[in-house]
């Protein structure tokens, strides 16, 4: 059914590749003839990329990319990941984790997993992270042409749409983001779920990643409209410390953002394991003492005795 | 999926001047998910034996029973304690036995072991899941760190090392691995055996 549409249709990333190769490369690249922004001959439309010269693309790639069902393939893609957003009274909160594997190897503790599209629009990362990154900032510039065009900020309807658009356009090809596009416009806070296979929903709550059941399992207990800010923003922090300490592949810091009528705030980078010994610090919202269940029980009950006074956790066998 | 990295975990044993560290972490994973962070993967064998195992944790529990099992069976025997070379062969053996359907764990065994002048050499060693022994003179490492802990214990260690510093050196090099390893952490045990005593102690780790 794929290779009948890709043969067939003139919309698809296979046709313009098609195309292409009727074309027989006669000329130079545009990106040939100067850098546009560092984006190559991106600002004209769809972009190109060259693919592998075989009969079915779509069927090689799949063959090598890394696909849920097929763990021995070639192109190896991040998963673990944690991202939330939720919409509420008072705004969006946009969290996530900061943590990259590969494999089992933490790569990185430092990874910035919110992309800042313009000072109105954030997309989070999830999955492939050179795709994520690469096409958000793709679509950044495609909302500021639409600005351009019509006067008027873009909403986040139609600049979610133009993405879930873009990477369906390359379906199959082995594209991988999971990604919420938040915002605010005239319709007020917005949350859209958008991800590699095409899937674009409009929600008050999200949450991608391997974490995210983790995080689901936080928000869902402690969300509804009415939060107030310090309230939202304590949620969304809770709620990636949880993931954070429960899932292998979530964790080290959470880097947190909250979306206002006059555009995104950065509120804060926090790190995780103090996040569970110690709390989030003093900012508004925390509750002023750590996360972490064996912090709060500590001397609650007998099987939770308080340690030794004035003496770590340390103790000496004869 | 290896079977190996189901549960997670690492085991790390050091040599010291006249004394011996052993340690490890305290996750039990299901893969991805932190059920428990206080599964220990060091068992006391004699007041100068230590054993750390990692790898599948059914058969942790499994073996930590095993080794009680025979050690007690040798004590009552021999009438006298088990010294670390004996033990050492002991587990070889053990895993052995499993060849063709082995125990899905790497041991490491540290301890004091009694000269005949009556004073104390240390000895550890570590084995494969098979029971191929491996007498280092420096440290040995096992458990889904182990690369990590090989490099930061290449740099770390020296030799001769006091108690303290020993303790310091074993422990900087397990938290510091297992902070670069999604499937072990969330807490540390260490162990110091020397002639008089053995100091253990509990580590504040990243909980991530």
């Amino acid at each position: 059914m794929n290779t009948f549409i890709d043969r067939f249709s003139t919309t698809s990333a296979a046709s313009q590749v098609r195309k292409l190769k009727e074309q027989e490369e006669d000329e130079f690249s545009d990106a040939a003839w100067g850098s546009e922004a560092g984006f190559g001959n991106l600002a004209k439309g769809i972009p190109s990329f060259s693919v592998p010269s075989v009969h079915d693309p779509t069927a090689f790639l799949r063959l090598h990319t890394d696909d849920h069902a097929d763990p021995n393939c070639r192109i190896k893609i991040q998963h673990g990941t944690t991202t939330l957003a939720f919409r509420f009274q008072g705004g969006v909160i946009v969290a996530v984790d900061s943590r990259a594997t590969a494999g089992s190897y933490i790569a990185s503790g430092t990874v910035k997993k919110v992309i800042e599209i313009n000072p109105y629009l954030l997309g989070t990362m999830a999955g492939g992270a050179a795709d994520c990154q690469y096409w958000e900032t793709y679509l950044g510039i495609q909302c500021r042409l639409h600005e351009l065009r019509n006067r008027e900020r873009i909403s986040v309807a139609a600049a979610s749409k133009y993405l879930s658009n873009l990477v369906y356009s390359y379906k199959g090809m082995g594209l991988s983001m999971g990604t919420m596009i938040c915002g605010w416009d005239k319709t007020g806070p917005a949350v859209y779920y958008v991800d590699s296979d095409g899937t674009r929903l409009k929600g008050d709550l999200f949450s991608v990643g391997s974490g995210s059941t983790f995080a689901y399992g936080v928000l869902d207990q402690g969300y509804h409209w009415d939060l107030t800010d310090e309230e939202a923003q304590e949620l969304g922090r809770r709620s990636i410390y949880a993931a954070g300490h429960r899932d292998a592949f979530s964790g080290n810091t959470c880097n947190l953002y909250h979306v206002k009528e006059d555009g995104w705030n950065f509120i804060g980078n926090f790190d995780i394991s103090k996040m569970h010994y110690e709390g989030p610090g003093n900012v508004p919202g925390a509750p002023g003492t750590g996360y972490g269940y064996d912090v709060r029980v500590l001397g609650r009950n007998s099987s939770n005795p308080p340690p030794p006074e004035a003496a770590p956790a340390v103790a000496a066998h004869a | 999926m290896s079977i190996m990295e189901y549960n997670g975990g690492s085991v790390i044993a050091m040599v010291g001047k006249n004394c011996v560290a052993v340690a490890s972490d305290l996750r039990l994973g299901n893969q991805a998910l932190t059920v428990a962070t206080n599964f220990e993967k060091v068992f006391p064998i004699t007041d100068r034996i230590y054993l750390g195992m990692s790898g599948l944790a059914t058969d942790v529990t499994t073996l930590r029973e095993t080794f009680r099992y025979r050690v007690n069976m040798y004590t009552i025997k021999e009438e006298r304690d088990i010294e670390p070379e004996a033990f050492a062969h002991l587990v070889s053996s053990t895993l052995y036995e499993r060849r063709f359907g082995p125990f899905f764990i790497e041991p490491v065994i540290a301890g004091l072991s009694k000269t005949s002048s009556g004073a104390f050499r240390p000895y550890i060693a570590g084995a494969d899941l098979i029971g191929c022994l491996n007498f280092a003179k420096d440290f040995v490492v096992a458990g889904t760190a182990s690369e990590k802990m090989f490099g930061v214990a290449e740099g770390l260690w020296e030799p001769d090392l006091e108690p303290e510093d020993l303790f310091e050196t074993i422990s900087q090099t397990l938290l510091n691995s297992v902070d670069r390893d999604a499937y072990s952490g969330w807490g540390a045990i260490v162990h110091v055996i020397t002639p008089e005593q053995v100091i253990t102690r509990t580590l504040k780790a990243r909980m991530d």
